[in-house]
This record gives C-alpha cells, structure tokens and sequence, in this order.
C-alpha cells in the first residue's frame, strides 16, 4: 500500500489478543495491551505508546472500515508493549513468546580444494554436525530456523545445502570429490555465533613439514574466524598479479615446483575469496599460464581504477636454507628527482571553457606509484603483520626496492614474496593448499585493515 | 685572395665545429687513455703484478644478505680497465664461507664509462638464461655489481647494466634496469625489524 507493507489492525488485535478503540471524534485509534496503550492518529506517521512518542515509516490507513499499519509497527510499538515479539523482516515472519528460531545466514565459497560454507547464527545457539551416508546434517537445539541458505559453489564437493529433515536442521548434500569435512565454532558480536564448516576434496599435495610450521597465532582457532566484511568501505577493486607465467616461469624449486604456478594458484584463490567475503571487483593480471608484460600488468590495474595492486611471487635463494614470506613495495631513490617531483606534485590548475581552472592531475604513467608510496608502505607494513600470523617470515620482511612491476602502478602497490621456493621444505608448503590458504587469509585480513583503516586510495588521495 | 683566406677561415671553423659536436654527443664511446676520475679505495706496492684491494659482494651464508669481501684485484689503468678488472673478479667465483650472486659463467661483453660518471656493464646472455630467478637472487647480483664499481671507483655515480648490447627492462622479471641504478648498500648487512 502506497510502498509500504501494511498490517491489517484487525489480524493484529486478534493475534495479539489486543484491543483496537476508534476514536472517531479525536480522528485515532487506541491499541490496548493489558497496561499499555498505544495511540494512532490518521494520516501522522507517529504512534504513542505510554505517553512516549515513536516514529513510523508511514501513517495509518483507513480502508473502507479496515485499518492498516505500518510492518514496522509491530517492533517499534506493539513489542514493547506487549513483549515477546520479534519482528523478523527479510524472513517475513513474526515470533510470539518463547520459540526458539535463531537466524541464521550461510554463505559459501570455493577455496581450492575445499568448499566452505560459512553460518552466521544470532543468538548463538547449540548444534552438532554429523555426517549422515552422502549428506552432513546440522542439528540445533531450537524449535525452528529462520534461515538464508546459500547455492552451491563448488558442485563437485557439495551439491545442495538445504533444509533438513525436522523444523531445526540444515543438510549438506555432498558431491563426488567429497574426502572429509571439519567444522570451526568461533564466537561473534552480540552474543551471536559463526559455525564454519570446510568440505574437504581428497588432496595428494604434501603437507607442511613439522620444522616449516606455517606459525599459527597461540590460542588461535584452526581455521582463522572470518569477518564480517560488508560493506567493503572505500575499496571497490582490487587487481591480483600472479607474477610471471607462459615463458617466463620465475624461479624453480628443487624438486620441480614453478614459481609462475605457484603464484597463480594463490591469485585465484585469493580472488574467489576476496569477492565472496568483501564483494569487490577482482581482476586477475593473468587466470591462465600465458605470458603477460610488466608494463602491462601495471596498465590492467590503473585501466580497471583499482583500489590496490598485489603482486605474487615466490623467492629464490643459492641457500636452500633460506626461507620466509617478505613484503616489497616501491623505491624511490633510483628514480631520480623526476619521481621525488611527482611524489611531491599536487594537482595542476588548468583552464577550462567559460573561464575559472579545474585541477587536473598530470601524472607520467610510469612514475604513477611516486604518489602512493605513503599508502603502499602502509599497506606492506598491515600486509606483513598479518602473513606473520599464519606464515614464517624472512628476518627482513618488509624491504624497497625498483621493482619494474610496481612503478607504473597507480594506486597503493605492493609486491609479496610467500616463500623460498628454493627451500625445499617451502617448496612444499608453496604448493600445498593449506599454506596457500593461509597466505590467503593473511592478505584478505589485511586488505580488510587496510580498508579500515585508509578507506582506500582514492577515498584518501593523500600522498608522500 | 681575400675571397680565399676568407673561404679557408671557414673550413677552419667548421672543423672545430665538428670536432666540438664530437666530444658532445659521445659521452658513451669509451675513452681509452683519460685518467681515472678518483684513485682506487687502497693500492698494493707497485710492481709488474700490481693489485688494489676491492671491497666485492656476496651472499651469505644464511643467504639473507650481501656483505661486501676485501679481495685483491688487478691494478689496471685507465678507469674503465680497472672497472672493467672489478667486474671480472666479481663475476668469479665466491670466497668461501660465501655463495656468488652472479650465476657461475656469467661473463663481462662490455664496459664503458660516460661523461657523468655512469657505467654501462654490458653482460652477456647467460646472466639471464642461468639465473634462477626470485626477487632477493635478482637484487643481490645487480647490487654486487652496482655497489662493487660505485664503493670502490667513486667516479662512477651510477651504473646500468645491458645484456648482450642491449637495455633491458629486468634481468629476472623484477628490478628495474631501464636506467641507471645508484649504490645501494641496504643488502650489505641483515637489519631485522628489530634493529629499525
């Protein structure tokens, strides 16, 4: 009605056990429940309830003897008075007294060779996980759901999650590759919950060896707890660079390993993660073995208005020894006094048609990252503080350098070297999924600080 | 014979105008026979083996950093024949306990000097073919030739290395070689995050 999804006051009274009084001298209706009344008056989008005056999205509505309200005026006046109303919009649903429905909200996202189905349930609320034949059900200790299941994104692990059998139950259908599964309770805000629950393909990748241990924090969960990422801030789009690729392989391991598809592996996990927990635009330099120029990679990212460059690499080193993740971002020095001047170059004024002059900013396309070496080494260091959390670091971990793929880059850029393949133990874990996940979750928590932080480049515009 | 001291007034000048653009536009021919611009950091006795000591650099042994090495060099003469013994001894093998950051057979095409003080090394293909990659590898064996000319022959201000003749964009897919590069001695000694 009129945009506004009405109740009918009659449907409500008798719901409620309420009584509705039309005051046709004063214009208004009264609602009474037991000590509390609440008055309407035609054509105000105010109600009053004990005296206290409470905003409606939209006036009462006479139709023929009828009356309407507002949706909204169930949680907004008949709740507190009455008490035990919960008014459940999205679901469409209204909870009288004392049922238990947590809601519950499930999304899910393909990391390699898992799928993960991720549950967000407010208020938290006891269940158990067990795997039934081909299906995983999720039991909760409550009298019904109010739950937003997500479509499958990864078929092959699991084909449907879906209603369960009983009022307060979730099935999991699982898909032929299914191998095993783990599930991760974690605690969020307002007394809800997260349950997590990763499908596991059957993986042939070695493991991380026990003396390269991928350094998980003390005390913290398994599988690191997600955040609630939206809305994603002053980030939009984000360009991921799998470094190298075609004829150029990058370095190799002892045992065989490519750095070019190391690095890809990891970019696309990092995109399908970034994209269903942050809901940015994400867009490869490559998304396949082929040979991608320097200049061209940079032009990708500033083409497609990128928020934020990544690149990906892997290191090399004569000592197989050597090892750990260490973050690069651009170095000025051997640019000379050209980049210093673009760094330190606010916008020019030009003049435009009709008189007055715009500010225009006239930057050489290849010393465009001079203006973000500020932001691009906040970045490295928020970059490096949360690989350190899941993976061992180089003793120098965050360095400058003239790297050729970062100065074209014209936004916050920065270069991350995983690991030494040359090590062979890290040329283990380089491949494995469980460290490519963790290098993921790192980039993705730092990417989301970042943005808490800086609010993105182009929010910002600050510069050295 | 007016007209004809006049005319050979001006061939005169045209030759020293031509000699002049010459001496302009040619500060990357090597120029055999001018003095070094700076003495080398120490000299040895003088004598028909005559060395210097040069400060040269390698990986370590944790293969983190690239501490410079005194090593003995033959003592040449003019600036780009001692620059041009420096590079050779650097592209040889380590000293142990140390590890060469140039891959092993890389050899020295070329080497000139311009008129501001910048080097141009010209390597030959197989510093590229043989490398095996990543970023630390690639900085170290640019930085043990940059760093080995500009500590010990301050004359040179900067160095740019080619690669069979040519300018490159990268050596190895990362640093920058499309110009000159400067001393840079951050990799000499490994600061940890604790020592900023």
């Amino acid at each position: 009605m009129s945009g506004q999804e009405m109740f009918a006051l009659d449907d409500l009274a008798r719901l409620f056990n309420v009584v509705v009084r039309e005051d046709a001298a004063a214009g208004g209706l009264t609602v009474t429940a037991g000590t509390a009344t609440i008055a309407l008056t035609a054509g105000q989008s105010l109600a009053s309830l004990n005296g206290r005056l409470i905003s409606l999205p939209a006036p009462p509505v006479r139709d023929g003897r009828a009356w309407f309200v507002p949706v909204d005026f169930v949680a907004r006046a008949l709740a507190p008075a009455i008490g035990r109303v919960d008014l459940r919009k999205p679901s469409r649903l209204i909870i009288v007294g004392d049922i238990r429905a947590p809601r519950i909200v499930g999304r899910m996202e393909s990391l390699g060779s898992l799928a993960r189905l991720t549950l967000d349930i407010a208020p938290a609320t006891p269940h158990n996980v067990v795997q039934e034949g081909t299906k995983l059900t999720i039991r909760f200790e409550a009298d019904m759901l109010d739950a937003a299941l997500p479509a499958t994104t990864s078929p092959e692990l699991v084909t449907n999650v879906r209603p369960g059998e009983g009022a307060a139950s979730i099935a999991i259908d699982l898909g032929p590759r299914f191998a095993s599964f783990r599930t991760t309770d974690t605690p969020a805000d307002r007394g809800a919950a997260r349950l997590v629950i990763d499908v596991i393909a059957p993986t042939t990748e070695a493991q991380p060896t026990p003396t390269q241990p991928p350094a998980p924090t003390p005390g913290a969960p398994e599988t690191p707890p997600l955040i609630d990422l939206a809305p994603s801030g002053g980030l939009r789009a984000i360009v991921i660079d799998a470094g190298h690729g075609g004829d150029e392989i990058g370095a190799k391991g002892t045992n065989g390993a490519l750095e070019k598809n190391v690095t890809l592996s990891v970019a696309r996990r990092l995109k399908a993660a970034l994209e269903g927990r942050l809901g940015l635009r994400v867009i490869l330099t490559r998304d396949g073995d082929t040979t991608v120029g320097l200049d061209e990679r940079a032009a990708i990212a500033n083409n497609n208005k990128a928020d934020l460059f990544v690149s990906l690499h892997a290191n090399a080193a004569p000592r197989t020894a050597t090892s750990g993740a260490e973050v690069f971002y651009l170095s000025l020095d051997e640019y000379g006094d050209a980049a210093e001047r673009v760094a330190h170059t606010d916008s020019d004024p030009l003049p435009v048609f009709g008189g007055g002059t715009r500010d225009i900013e006239l930057t050489l396309w290849d010393l465009a990252q001079a203006r973000y070496i500020k932001e691009s080494a906040a970045l490295a260091q928020t970059v490096e503080a949360s690989l350190r959390q899941h993976v061992p670091m180089s003793p120098r971990a965050i360095q400058q350098a003239p790297f050729r793929v970062l100065v074209g880059a014209n936004m916050p850029a920065v270069l991350v070297e995983m690991g030494f393949i040359t090590n062979p133990a890290q040329e283990k874990q380089l491949q494995a999924d469980e460290f490519q996940n963790q290098i993921v979750q790192a980039l993705v928590e730092s990417i989301i600080r970042f943005r808490d932080t800086h609010g993105g480049s182009r929010a910002s515009g600050t510069r050295q | 014979m007016i007209r004809r001291m006049a005319l050979g007034s001006l061939v005169v000048l045209v030759i020293v105008a031509l000699v002049w653009m010459v001496a302009a536009v040619a500060p990357r021919v090597p120029r055999r026979g001018t003095p070094p611009a700076a003495p080398p950091a120490a000299t040895a006795p003088a004598g028909p083996e005559r060395k210097i000591k040069a400060t040269l650099y390698y990986i370590s042994e944790d293969g983190l950093s690239l501490p410079g090495v005194q090593r003995e060099v033959a003592f040449a003469d003019p600036i780009e024949e001692q620059a041009r013994r420096i590079v050779e001894a650097q592209l040889d093998a380590a000293p142990a306990p140390y590890a060469s950051p140039v891959p092993a057979g890389t050899s020295l095409r070329a080497l000139f000097i311009g008129q501001r003080g910048e080097a141009f090394v010209d390597l030959a293909g197989d510093v590229r073919t043989k490398h095996p990659g990543g970023a630390l590898y690639e900085l170290f064996t640019i930085y043990s030739i940059v760093d080995a000319l500009t500590v010990n022959l301050p004359a040179i201000t900067r160095v740019q290395i080619l690669i069979d003749g040519k300018e490159v964009e990268t050596l190895a897919g990362h640093v920058d070689l499309r110009h000159p590069l400067q001393k840079n001695l951050k990799w000499t000694e490994l600061q940890t995050d604790n020592d900023k």
